[in-house]
């Protein structure tokens, strides 16, 4: 058995795979996956992710060009709007007359 | 399970010293599980959970992966056009489950060449029930039936566990398990209500090798599961070893007698009282030796997927090279034009 040992700066780079499940709705999130060019990393989103039928159009993007916030800054960035209840329509009893508004 | 091997290592104890800050935020996280969140990559995570979650994980897509070959093993000798194009399909999920898991255990920190190596050195373990031959066409509906009905029964729980990553990963799993054992059922159909009685006898011959091992399955009893207790209280197990083994027993039970079949168990016998089949003992030895690589096929699956790996490095660098050489073609285009 001659198991080559593999460096992981020889892995293809990882690659993050958006859906659009039909027209009309927004790319989503489905996953991840390794290929070596953008080329490539459609190609096997194609096969990883919409064996059935699941899309009408595929983006994908290195993992690597992604910037995301820290979830310790979840509540620095996104408490503040829990006391801010008249950014919902909710916060406006009307009269009934007119509450379909 | 697919993950029997995780009941096999031995129980781990969780570092005792810790400093103020750590048990603070493991607090936190406790109370984060017991509130029943979603944990998600970047969240802070208790070392021993992390660890749990990447051999969990990796196990699972092992099996995944090495589940392709007693498969792979009939797809040219499929009795018909239909029946060939449903096991390729089959098998091309099997892959594709491989890598959603591995893509879910990369986000704990772990290289899909590390894991891909623990597999191949024989250090990272895959399920007990591939190393068993596919030696008939029955077969391939029995696997179907059984080893992937009793993969449903152990994954429609893991779709609710607190390893966000993980619990998606199973969620889309599960929506393609359905299809795997509904063919399996199917084939067996035809072949014992429309086939021969040398058909039919293939059926119950293939019933009688792979009964067995679809409960060894489920792992060891739970008195011999030393893991599962912290693994439950995290919320990476959700039902026990033998809880999921009955249910799969109850199951099997009614739908063999749909199917015309026997299960090779003198012992199977309704019981009224406890409102659940009863079955006879395991052969636990047999089990064992399958786990610590004596099984019928463990040396011929192992080394398939290393020649697989091996045969395919230059297509791998192939096209990494070819993709560098493009990047930096199109860097000196740029540089050039500005």
């Amino acid at each position: 058995m001659n198991t080559t040992p593999s460096a992981s700066a020889n892995e293809w780079p990882l690659w993050e795979v958006f859906v659009r499940p039909k027209a009309g709705l927004d790319h989503k999130h489905c996953g991840s996956l390794h290929a070596a060019d953008p080329k490539m990393a459609l190609q096997l989103a194609r096969e990883v992710y919409t064996r059935r039928q699941e899309g009408t159009s595929v983006w994908v993007v290195k993992s690597s060009d992604i910037t995301a916030s820290d979830p310790g800054d979840k509540a620095m960035l996104f408490d503040p709007m829990e006391d801010k209840v008249y950014r919902h329509p909710t916060f406006y009893p009307l009269p009934d007359e007119v509450n379909h508004m | 399970m697919y993950t029997q091997a995780m009941d096999l290592a031995p129980k781990e104890e969780r570092k005792a010293v810790r400093t103020v800050e750590e048990a603070e935020l493991e607090a936190r996280f406790e109370a984060r599980i017991d509130a029943g969140d979603f944990i998600e990559a970047k969240d802070w995570m208790p070392e021993h959970y992390r660890r749990t979650l990447v051999r969990q994980i990796s196990q699972h897509a092992h099996s995944e992966i090495v589940g392709m070959l007693p498969e792979g093993n009939w797809v040219t000798r499929a009795p018909t056009l239909k029946r060939k194009a449903i096991l390729l399909a089959k098998i091309q999920d099997e892959g594709g489950h491989g890598l959603y898991l591995y893509a879910a255990a990369e986000t704990l920190g772990t290289s899909r060449d590390q894991m891909v190596d623990a597999l191949h050195a024989g250090k990272a373990k895959y399920s007990s029930i591939f190393n068993y031959p596919t030696l008939n066409w029955a077969d391939i509906g029995t696997i179907g039936w059984l080893v992937d009905g009793a993969a449903i029964m152990n994954q429609v729980p893991l779709t609710r566990c607190s390893y966000a990553p993980y619990a998606r990963a199973m969620v889309r799993i599960c929506r393609e398990e359905s299809f795997h054992q509904r063919q399996g059922f199917d084939s067996l159909l035809v072949m014992m209500k429309e086939g021969t009685d040398a058909q039919r006898a293939l059926v119950q011959d293939a019933v009688n090798r792979w009964w067995w091992p679809s409960l060894m399955m489920f792992g060891p009893p739970d008195a011999e599961s030393p893991n599962s207790a912290q693994s439950t209280r995290w919320g990476i197990k959700r039902l026990s070893n033998d809880t999921l083994r009955q249910k799969f027993v109850d199951a099997c039970a009614e739908q063999a007698q749909v199917l015309g079949v026997t299960l090779p168990d003198p012992d199977l016998k309704w019981n009224a009282e406890r409102g659940h089949w009863d079955f006879g003992p395991i052969d636990w030895a047999e089990f064992w030796r399958v786990v610590g690589g004596h099984g019928p096929c463990n040396k011929e699956r192992l080394a398939a997927r290393v020649k697989a790996w091996d045969d395919g490095a230059w297509v791998r660098e192939a096209a990494l090279a070819h993709a560098r050489k493009q990047a930096a073609k199109e860097q000196a285009a740029k540089e050039q034009a500005a």
